[in-house]
């Protein structure tokens, strides 16, 4: 097999090459040609293809996404937006990483091995920041509950984020579950990792220092994922399903756990001066950042780099996805230390390079020049998108499709029935049969984990310092308006971390959207954009990094837009966090914050309406402000809090009353109907032997307090009106997900005694 | 009292299993699998994970380790020894424990609070415990369904070594509702539920754990 | 070099032995993998098959000629967990 190589390619401008098949377009193609020179080489082709693609690149995304770098600067961020994870000071000398990510398109294609690369993928950019990474949460979203390709995907996927995320022993400390047709051929799998440091430990992704050795450690090159990222990512999905199967990536996540093990430990001997993922577009991306991000100069000696199958050309080496490797950047003096850090994890280590002088990027196969460009221009310098913007056309109509003009329950049977299918319903039913594939426990230090609206997890056992994440992504509300639907999200997440008594403190996002080559979704985009800056602003929130998904579509139907947004927030002491669920009888419970009729986009108008239209409630940062440092001050004086959102407070309701069996005894007001299926935004629920003392909190904070009755009893029961007993609700919120997806042990079949 | 804990590569829950002997009064030991030095441990446990990945058996591969040699003859000569979820998986591939582990009968991972019967209070690792007491645990496990062969299990339940029982439900599908076994001499001690994540209210359903690392700490001093 | 199915079998190819160890489940113990297929198996229509039981095959390449006892103390006391498996081996003929 004949090698293109630098000097063939000088010498033979006119050989054709499928630049177009590898997905780049007459002008990138053209304008490679120019910074070079010359044409390409093959192996250069591949990166440049790769690494311009949309999924690596953001080409489409960047123009909007400089917003975020627009915010005030933030005291608490100590890394911002560039680097693989945003890095927030958390308090007493200890820096938190985190991030959230998707992985789409592999899970439709591969659900378990999608979704399990998809938390490896997080996992180890979270270490590449130098921390120590201590808990995962997952965001997915399907097609109808009940649709047969939903059966095929969501079991694979839960089995994968558990099967990764459980033998990397990390704790999965919460998430969410969504059904909408719209994902019926794209499903949604975004996974979130958090990492923690000392300020001192901080590591980022460059090469400086010349003559600093290039070691790639970690697992063996194979052909996984070979135009994964490119590929996959900037296809969308035929309705007939899965025909075209591009090969995937297969994770080991005993590998990534040796990894993990083996980096901690050269992180804490000091014996790397900068290091590097490898993720999408593996060698190609790591080499080039890598390069670009330092002092400019790399060589790479591309035959020396172990393989997992011979028969690979340089250029599927450098594209090849193969999972659990990274690559770092090390003292001559220091990498006999650093390899035998990797021998003692029987982690496989090889120096493929070095930093050079100058700034080019060269790469060598048995001597040969297959590649010599200027790394900026791959990583950090390609295509930029100003991409055509349409408002929808469907948005004034659907907008005007009030949903506060929907048929109301009129007979308290019909208001009761409603609250049951609501609460029953696939969005809102009991998660347990998904959560309990997830390991808790393991650190032990999990403090609040699903369903409790943020996960907490203990930093410091000494001080008791913790930190709280939510995740959150209301797709109906952005529909409707991505705007006001994205500062939604946001206050949900924001909220979600201040009802278990933490102060939030940053935000990551990952953007899930259809194909940026419709106006309609890019406007959706760019909308989205704009609505979680101003939020952030507001709320005096930096964003610390994110993920961007394009392309999530099947045919020719984009999914609804759907901005998932974490938030982050810290505990000063964690034994002071506020619980969710009611566990006695004689308490007070009360509703904080104002509730406007505003059913646009709820979960009682999708449930038993089928309805999407209307506006989003209204969003208002300073109310979710107010709320939030209301919050702050109140572990102490209330025993629970939970958030409302997604089913209002009919969801919160029962929620809280099914997590210990404590029912309560209600009055709904006037309106009963409106108290329990509104959703409007800035409003939490709470209990307290000290309704007092809460109500004068409230006062001072500016939050408007609503007294809903008492906790007690085996029923929800709103006098005169109706009675949900518990038994019943719990019967139908537990046999929803277990009848769509099998109870394991039915499934299976009996065992037979022995 | 030194109790040491030995870490496999995959091994997870070392690190939990050292805080719960730190709360129970003893001092945890670090011990590395390639290593042939029990730095003069008084007792060892073997903590949960996923050693070496689950790879060819649960626990296959590391009751092969270096170290094992030593604590297999150490627990011959009387050495406490607890084994927990992956760590009883070892005890049983390297033969000081009978049965076997294997695949969850329903195939699904499963992490639940579950409530636990002490059925043997005398063993080196339960003596904090009254006999039939229910404690609260937690089980998280694939591989966690006890097996064997009807005999087996028979002259096990004869000769009342089941240590601790799986109550108001079984989990994995494990054989006559084990959740943990002891040996002849009740001084090695192999269960799937993890006490040490049952050791402080903070982070778990109770504390009833503790009581596993305050029972050797008894048998060491006596 | 070996053609993809040789790969899987017993057999000397190229002066590469090949030796094949099976591991199967003792009958008593139940197999709830095996059931799940066999589950899958009846939902798909295929009514005529009533039992599958799943185990491991793996395939050894030796140096030079296999020697039988060590191979089969391998298999029965590595790759097999006599406790709950059964092993049969499978050495080349040629």
């Amino acid at each position: 097999m004949s090698i293109d190589t630098v000097e063939i390619a000088a010498k033979t401008p006119d050989d054709e090459q499928p630049w177009a098949e590898l997905g780049l377009k007459p002008d990138e193609y053209q304008r490679i040609r120019d910074i070079l020179g010359r044409r390409p080489t093959t192996a250069e082709l591949a990166m440049y293809s790769v690494m311009w693609s949309e999924h690596c690149s953001y080409k489409s995304s960047k123009v909007h996404l400089r917003r975020f770098g627009d915010l005030p600067p933030s005291e608490a961020l100590l890394v911002g937006i560039g680097e693989n994870a945003g890095v927030v000071d958390v308090g007493d000398g200890y820096a938190v990483t985190f991030k959230v990510e998707s992985h789409n398109h592999p899970s439709y294609v591969e659900p378990y091995q999608g979704a399990a690369t998809g938390v490896g993928g997080i996992v180890r950019d979270i270490l590449t920041m130098g921390a120590r990474p201590i808990a995962v949460m997952d965001s997915l979203r399907f097609g109808r509950a009940d649709a047969p390709d939903t059966a095929r995907v969501l079991p694979g996927v839960v089995a994968g984020v558990g099967g990764y995320g459980n033998c990397l022993g990390l704790p999965n400390i919460g998430g969410e579950l969504l059904f909408d047709d719209c994902y019926a051929g794209n499903p949604l799998v975004n996974a979130l990792c958090v990492g923690v440091m000392r300020h001192e430990d901080v590591r980022l992704a460059k090469a400086e220092g010349l003559g600093n050795k290039v070691i790639l450690f970690g697992a063996r090159t194979g052909g996984d994922g070979i135009g994964g990222v490119s590929v996959l990512a900037s296809e969308t999905f035929d309705e007939h399903g899965p025909a075209k199967r591009p090969s995937v990536q297969v994770g080991d996540p005993f590998t990534e756990k040796l990894l993990i093990e083996a980096c901690l430990e050269i992180f804490a001997a000091d014996l790397v001066t900068g290091i590097q993922d490898l993720g999408g577009a593996g060698l190609s991306c790591a080499t080039s950042e890598l390069a670009s991000a330092g002092t400019g100069g790399m060589h790479v000696d591309l035959d020396v780099v172990p393989l997992r199958d011979s028969t690979l050309t340089p250029a599927e080496i450098l594209m090849s996805e193969s999972q659990e490797r990274m690559c770092a950047i090390v003292e001559p003096a220091k990498v006999e230390a650093f390899l035998a850090v990797c021998r003692k994890w029987d982690v496989l280590a090889t120096v493929i390079g070095e930093v050079t002088d100058g700034d080019r990027l060269t790469v060598d196969w048995h001597g040969e020049r297959i590649v010599d460009v200027p790394p900026r221009t791959v990583a950090h310098e390609g295509p930029v998108y100003e991409r055509p913007m349409a408002r929808p056309r469907d948005l004034d109509a659907l907008q005007a499709d009030d949903a506060a003009n929907l048929p109301r329950p009129t007979t308290p049977e019909e208001l009761q029935a409603h609250w049951l299918a609501v609460v029953a319903s696939p969005d809102g039913a009991d998660k347990t049969w998904v959560t309990e594939q997830y390991d808790r426990y393991v650190r032990g230090n999990t403090v609040l984990a699903q369903p409790d609206d943020a996960g907490v997890v203990r930093i410091d056992e000494d001080s008791s310092r913790g930190i709280a994440l939510a995740l959150d992504g209301n797709a109906r509300f952005a529909r409707l308006d991505p705007y006001a639907g994205t500062q939604l999200n946001l206050a949900e997440a924001y909220r979600n971390v201040a009802v278990s008594g933490a102060t939030p403190l940053a935000v990551t996002n990952c953007l899930n959207f259809g194909s940026p080559e419709e106006p309609e979704v890019m406007w959706q985009f760019a909308e989205a954009v704009r609505g979680l800056a101003d939020g952030c602003r507001e709320l005096g929130l930096p964003v610390t990094g994110g993920n961007v998904s394009l392309y999530n579509q099947t045919g020719d139907v984009a999914i609804n837009p759907t901005p998932v947004i974490g938030v982050l927030g810290v505990h000063e002491d964690v034994r002071r966090r506020i619980p969710t669920g009611w566990r006695a009888g004689g308490e007070t419970v009360l509703l904080l914050g104002e509730t406007r009729p505003e059913f646009g986009g709820s979960a009682w108008a999708s449930v038993v309406h089928g309805h999407l239209g209307g506006r989003p409630p209204a969003v208002d940062l300073a109310a979710e402000r107010r709320l939030g440092e209301l919050l702050a001050g109140l572990p102490g004086l209330v025993t629970s809090a939970h958030d409302l959102a997604d089913g209002g407070l009919a969801q919160t309701l029962a929620e809280s009353a099914l997590r210990h069996g404590v029912g309560a005894r209600l009055t709904l007001g006037a309106d009963p109907f409106t108290t329990l299926f509104s959703e409007s935004a800035a409003r939490a629920v709470v209990t307290t032997t000290d309704p007092a003392a809460v109500r004068a909190a409230a006062e001072r904070a500016g939050v408007a307090v609503t007294d809903l009755g008492t906790t007690g009893g085996d029923a929800l029961v709103v006098d005169g009106v109706l009675e949900l007993g518990l038994a019943e609700l719990r019967a139908a919120w537990t046999a929803t997900l277990p009848a769509l997806f099998g109870t394991p042990e039915a499934t299976v079949g009996a065992v037979p005694p022995s | 009292m030194r109790i040491g804990v030995l870490t496999f590569p995959g091994s997870l829950d070392d690190v939990d299993a050292a805080r719960a002997v730190r709360l129970a009064g003893g001092e945890p030991v670090a011990l590395w699998h390639a290593d042939h030095d029990l730095k003069d441990v008084d007792a060892v446990v073997l903590p949960g994970g996923f050693s070496y990945g689950d790879y060819l058996r649960a626990g296959a591969i590391a009751a092969r380790a270096p170290l094992m040699r030593e604590v297999v003859d150490r627990a011959h000569g009387g050495m406490p020894v607890l084994g927990i979820c992956n760590g009883f998986q070892v005890l049983c591939e390297a033969g000081l424990l009978p049965g076997a582990l294997t695949r969850n009968s329903h195939l699904h991972f499963r992490n639940r609070d579950q409530a636990l019967r002490i059925e043997r209070a005398d063993t080196a690792w339960t003596a904090s415990y009254a006999a039939g007491q229910e404690i609260v645990v937690p089980v998280k496990n694939g591989e966690g369904r006890y097996v064997g062969s009807p005999e087996d299990l028979d002259r096990l339940e004869g000769e009342g070594r089941v240590a601790i029982r799986y109550v108001g439900g079984n989990p994995n599908g494990s054989s006559r509702d084990i959740a943990g076994v002891t040996s002849e001499n009740g001084r090695v001690v192999g269960l799937m539920p993890h006490p040490e994540h049952a050791v402080e209210a903070l982070t778990g359903p109770s504390t009833d754990g503790l009581g596993f690392f305050s029972s050797v700490l008894q048998g060491v001093l006596a | 070099m070996a053609t993809r199915s040789q790969i899987w079998v017993a057999g000397t190819v190229d002066g590469v032995s090949r030796v094949v160890v099976d591991v199967v489940l003792k009958p008593e113990i139940s197999d709830p993998q095996g059931q799940a297929v066999l589950g899958a198996l009846g939902r798909l229509g295929h009514g005529g098959i009533s039992s599958v039981r799943q185990g491991k095959h793996f395939v050894l390449e030796v140096d030079g000629t296999p020697d039988e006892a060590e191979l089969k103390q391998i298999a029965e006391t590595l790759l097999a967990n006599p406790v709950i498996e059964d092993v049969e081996l499978h050495f080349p003929t040629d």
